[in-house]
């Protein structure tokens, strides 16, 4: 557990220098809501806001993850963290919690920017359960397949075409939980949904800890 | 070609043209909206059931290719994601043919309509991964999205059931006025079918055992 957060905290360090992931993930995002309110009616953007919200997290999201570990490859750093002697899952833990982390934060700060735009109120807390939970199944199976992907010769095709699909469910149940947040439904309606992130978290967390070793090797 | 092949061409060849036989001539045409289309049934449905068995051969391949290793797993995986994904746009296709006359519209967004579709971008992203891959990792990549793809055919399908519905519902074992004759057209066909995926699944694996062979000597000549 300690390794973890180590590999974590050299993530953290990395990001705190080079300001990568964080900046390129938040301009994506505000840059995605632009194009939604050009491309559509305004009125129908404030009502489908759940979905613009959850549509831009999920390409700034699959972007920061492919970004990791574009970095990771191109300096070598993942050749380093094979030659610890640690398990492949503790970096797998690792990188998972750093992904989490700056999805997590940037995702905190594009939701006040969002209830600008959309005229909702600045901190909405339920909202912020709901992108807890989802992110961590996000990031769990980003991670894996950002892993192998950063192998394949087109990897910024290679990401979306697997991730975007598996990930069907999750973005479902997290477009879907939003929606009755924003609404203001009640927790009875929202509750299926939330037990649908959290068994798709439980289930790819276990899988992408199984099949990580097996992508790292070469 | 080995005895087992010669029967199950035999057998296959027979039973789907006794099943065309079957369902064109003999069963008669359920009194529906959509008409003569209906009979669409008898080989849409074998075909989302190939497809489905396809992508579980793909499964037990890619589990066993990462626990035991061997490239006889990994040849019949990938055999079963290119059957799976060949069937199941046929499923889609005829599907959508359906659709038309009967609900009038070629797609909705339904439950199953729309976890076949997702399940064939996930095999589609499998072979495309196969191709993208360096060879040497591509056969543990494919392996992996074998699996994560299989595990989450009940989360996509229960996930967008909660979403919205419309389909018809399941024909078998829930008693639903299936008339006989249709009923041994459609469990006639189901078999013609499944030794269809048998031998077509058979004939995938031993030709990419006979590609990799020539790869094989290919590599020993030139050196």
């Amino acid at each position: 557990m300690k390794k973890a957060l180590v590999i974590i905290w050299k993530d953290v360090l990395a990001e705190a220098r080079a300001k990568d992931l964080l900046t390129s993930f938040l301009l994506y995002a505000l840059v995605a809501i632009l194009i939604f309110y050009f491309a559509l009616n305004p009125e129908i953007v404030d009502d489908a806001a759940a979905g613009v919200l959850w549509v831009a997290f999920t390409f700034a999201g699959m972007l920061g993850l492919s970004r990791s570990f574009f970095l990771e490859r191109e300096r070598g750093g993942i050749d380093g963290l094979m030659l610890c002697p640690v398990e492949r899952e503790v970096v797998f833990l690792g990188k998972v919690g750093s992904g989490f982390l700056f999805m997590f934060v940037a995702e905190l700060i594009l939701m006040p920017v969002f209830s600008i735009f959309m005229n909702l109120p600045l901190i909405i807390p339920r909202l912020v359960l709901v992108a807890f939970l989802a992110t961590i199944g996000f990031v769990s199976l980003g991670t894996l397949f950002a892993a192998m992907a950063a192998n394949t010769r087109a990897q910024e095709l290679m990401l979306p075409l697997l991730f975007l699909p598996t990930a069907v469910p999750l973005i479902i149940a997290a477009v879907e939980s939003s929606a009755g947040v924003l609404a203001g439904a009640p927790w009875g309606e929202i509750t299926p949904w939330l037990q649908m992130i959290l068994a798709f978290d439980a289930i790819f967390f276990v899988l992408a800890i199984f099949a990580f070793p097996y992508v790292l090797e070469s | 070609m080995k005895v087992l092949d010669r029967v199950l061409w035999t057998l296959g060849l027979v039973g789907i043209l006794f099943a065309l036989y079957l369902v064109f001539m003999w069963v008669p045409t359920a009194d529906v909206r959509e008409g003569i289309a209906q009979r669409i049934f008898y080989f849409h449905v074998p075909m989302a059931w190939i497809s489905f068995l396809a992508f579980s051969l793909t499964f037990l391949g890619s589990i066993f290719y990462l626990v035991r290793g061997g490239k006889g797993w990994d040849n019949l995986a990938y055999s079963g994601a290119e059957i799976g994904v060949l069937f199941a746009f046929l499923n889609i296709a005829t599907g959508s043919i359906w659709a038309r006359p009967a609900w009038g519209h070629w797609w909705v967004w339904d439950p199953r309509l729309t976890s076949m579709l997702v399940l064939w971008l996930i095999y589609i992203g499998y072979l495309l991964l196969r191709s993208y891959a360096p060879a040497h990792q591509a056969p543990r990549f494919a392996a992996v999205v074998g699996i994560a793809g299989f595990l989450d055919v009940p989360i996509v399908y229960f996930a967008i059931r909660l979403w919205r519905t419309l389909h018809p519902g399941p024909v078998i074992g829930t008693g639903g006025g299936l008339h006989p004759t249709m009923l041994t057209t459609f469990i006639f066909s189901l078999a013609a079918f499944t030794l269809f995926l048998i031998l077509l699944a058979r004939l995938r694996v031993a030709l990419r055992g006979a590609e990799a062979e020539i790869e094989e000597l290919k590599e020993a000549w030139r050196e």
